[in-house]
């Protein structure tokens, strides 16, 4: 279910803003309604919506308008036109009250320079959207605390902001817009201000918040590298439109125009596929099949090796074809045989991961979930298809 | 060709007695209300013999500025007792403080309401421009005539000539709060009053300090021209001394103006500093 709906959601800036609707709707560019009617276009028409529990990326360069569509959501800007439905009702109808209650109660917000209260301490800071709905003070302290538990800053709460390090202060500004317990995050450009290790680290953490939270998480960057990373889905803006909505793999494999093919040049896929992206379905065989059942399949399906599994598909190891005619021959059942080892990595590994793992071994490696459960294998053709940028071929084409 | 002159001193002439006709009964209020408080604080600094006050004033001083500010507190008030200019300082710090303190209250909220509004920034500001750069004998006069002579006018006077300070500065430390920081404010959903006194005073705070320091130094400025319309204290002093040109006493006054002027400006900034590293 979405939780948020946008339609046409427009703001423009200037003197008399709504003068310049109907010429976007006629199709003037930004630059002539800049240039012939002194009016800035912020955001255009922008409509998407979002699913509760998603990570909904927004990215695009400087003076693409991201910024103002992420105030616009709450209400830091005022829209000049379009709607913004949460749960139905319009966030843009509603009076000062009731917003006041709605950014309360519904929505947290991450600043991209942490803005962060210098005259408070952490946990005062932390206490801030608690405090203005009255809630008293141990109530609230003992929610603050959580919430700095929550982003590993346990300890730190008397301390001052600018007693921290940058990574550290946007972890306060984390667990501010946390602490109400809100429906919606809002991340503005919330990692760009820090270094590249300390940025990913966070990243991280935020995907393994996110994994026990499931907020909704609206999250705004410029960084293409940011947006693939944590991004369920991603919008890519230009000029304050709204260029191509789609997931990452969607963005990267289907371009909507030039524009996005641009921008997508120098992403280095293996950074972003992970073997899941890549994995086509293994050909198994269980314990209790014989030898003889095994080259047959073998034969059929034209693979010289087969996965070996037990009945709740928990990988055991590999049959090499030369294993199973030596069983043959003996006599044996595949039970007494020795299986090869397989190298065998999670669904969410990279693929620049697995690329020493792959050039160690001959057989595909396996992909199993966290219950040793085999889920696909990656084979060497399938690896360089998705980084040429193709569709990875379907299953069963496996070897 | 010949214009007319325009009549705006007669103007001024006629909105005068107008008001004074008119609002009357309220600057006998006025004058009742800040008469009775320079009266009050001037008791209170006479409570006791001069060496008691002297210890009691060198102790705060030292809460605030350790053995320095202490020490130049203790030798420079002993000076003034000695030159004999004890009570007359008492006088003069009961005007000053009066004046300030009012400067105060009227200024902080107006400040507030200037960095609120660009409308009423707009209107207040060339109001102070003129209000500062007005020669400040020249609203000795109307206060004279709304509030008669003696302690009130004076104080009148140095709140006019005193307040812009605070209410500009007060003005721009709420401006100067970064806007992140009022955004973050908004985006929890504070009402304009919980992000006035929880976010923006609290920041704005060593500004305006800075501003009421100058609102105390101006209206320490003012004692000489206030003693003309008849307030008391070393501002009497010095100007007697003038129109009798009687050198060494009007030294010995403006002296211990300067004594208290130091020690005055000293103590807020020490206020401000203090301020600054509780944070």
């Amino acid at each position: 279910m979405s939780i948020i709906e946008v339609n046409q959601l427009t703001k423009i800036f200037g003197n008399e803003p709504e003068k310049a609707i109907p010429l976007l709707k006629q199709g003037w560019t930004k630059e002539r309604i800049l240039k012939e009617k002194k009016l800035t276009v912020g955001v255009n028409a922008a409509s998407f919506s979002i699913e509760a529990g998603q990570i909904f990326v927004i990215m695009g360069l400087s003076g693409s308008g991201k910024s103002t569509l992420i105030r616009l959501l709450n209400r830091l800007i005022e829209p000049t036109s379009g709607e913004i439905l949460f749960h139905g009702s319009d966030i843009v109808r509603m009076n000062a009250k009731e917003l006041r209650e709605f950014r309360r109660k519904s929505m947290g917000m991450v600043f991209q320079k942490f803005a962060l209260f210098p005259n408070r301490t952490v946990l005062r800071n932390v206490e801030y959207g608690l405090e203005v709905q009255g809630i008293r003070k141990p109530e609230r302290q003992e929610m603050a605390l959580a919430a700095l538990e929550l982003v590993g800053l346990k300890g730190w709460e008397n301390s001052y902001p600018d007693q921290l390090s940058g990574g550290m202060q946007q972890r306060v500004g984390l667990a501010r817009g946390l602490a109400n317990d809100p429906d919606i995050l809002l991340m503005d450009e919330a990692f760009s201000a820090l270094d590249p290790l300390i940025r990913k680290n966070m990243q991280d953490e935020l995907l393994q918040l996110q994994a026990t939270m499931q907020k909704t998480i609206i999250f705004i960057t410029h960084d293409l590298d940011e947006a693939l990373r944590i991004g369920d889905k991603i919008a890519l803006m230009k000029d304050g439109s709204i260029v191509q909505i789609g997931t990452p793999e969607e963005i990267l494999m289907n371009p909507a125009n030039r524009y996005v093919e641009k921008f997508i040049e120098d992403v280095d896929l293996s950074k972003v596929l992970t073997a899941s992206h890549v994995m086509t379905r293994p050909e198994t065989i269980t314990l209790e099949r014989g030898p003889r059942v095994a080259l047959q399949l073998m034969r059929d399906r034209g693979v010289s090796n087969l996965y070996v599994t037990d009945k709740s598909r928990r990988l055991l190891g590999v049959l090499t074809a030369e294993g199973a005619s030596a069983a043959l021959k003996e006599g044996l059942a595949l039970e007494d045989i020795t299986l090869e080892e397989v190298p065998s990595v999670s669904p969410g590994t990279y693929l620049n991961e697995l690329f020493e793992t792959m050039a160690a071994t001959k057989i595909p490696l396996a992909v199993i979930d966290d219950t040793k459960r085999l889920i696909g294998i990656v084979i060497r053709g399938a690896v360089l298809a998705a980084l040429a940028g193709n569709a990875v071929p379907e299953a069963g084409e496996a070897g | 060709m010949n214009l007319p002159k325009l009549p705006i001193g007669r103007g001024i002439e006629a909105l005068e007695a107008w008001m004074e006709d008119q609002f009357g009964p309220i600057f006998d209020f006025i004058r009742i209300i800040i008469g009775s408080l320079v009266d009050f604080i001037h008791m209170a600094l006479n409570s006791g013999p001069s060496l008691l006050m002297i210890a009691l004033l060198t102790v705060l001083t030292w809460f605030l500025g350790k053995w320095k500010l202490a020490s130049f507190a203790l030798i420079g008030l002993l000076l003034i007792d000695n030159l004999g200019y004890w009570d007359n300082a008492m006088e003069t710090l009961s005007i000053v403080l009066s004046a300030s303190l009012l400067s105060i209250v009227i200024g902080v909220p107006l400040g507030i309401l200037c960095a609120r509004s660009g409308l009423i920034q707009g209107i207040v500001t060339p109001v102070l421009d003129f209000m500062q750069t007005m020669p400040a004998f020249v609203y000795l006069l109307p206060a004279v005539s709304f509030f008669s002579l003696g302690v009130v006018p004076g104080v009148i006077a140095s709140i006019i000539f005193a307040v812009p300070p605070t209410i500009r500065l007060t003005n721009l430390g709420i401006r100067q709060v970064p806007g992140e920081l009022v955004e973050a404010a908004d985006a929890f959903g504070s009402t304009p009053n919980q992000k006035l006194f929880k976010l923006q005073l609290p920041i704005a705070l060593p500004t305006m300090m800075a501003g009421i320091n100058q609102t105390i130094m101006l209206s320490l400025s003012m004692v000489v021209i206030s003693s003309m319309i008849g307030a008391q204290g070393l501002g009497a002093d010095v100007y007697r001394a003038v129109t009798q040109t009687k050198t060494g006493t009007g030294f010995e006054a403006g002296i211990s103006i300067v004594v208290l002027a130091i020690l005055l400006d000293r103590m807020t900034q020490k206020m401000v500093n203090k301020n600054k590293r509780q944070r």
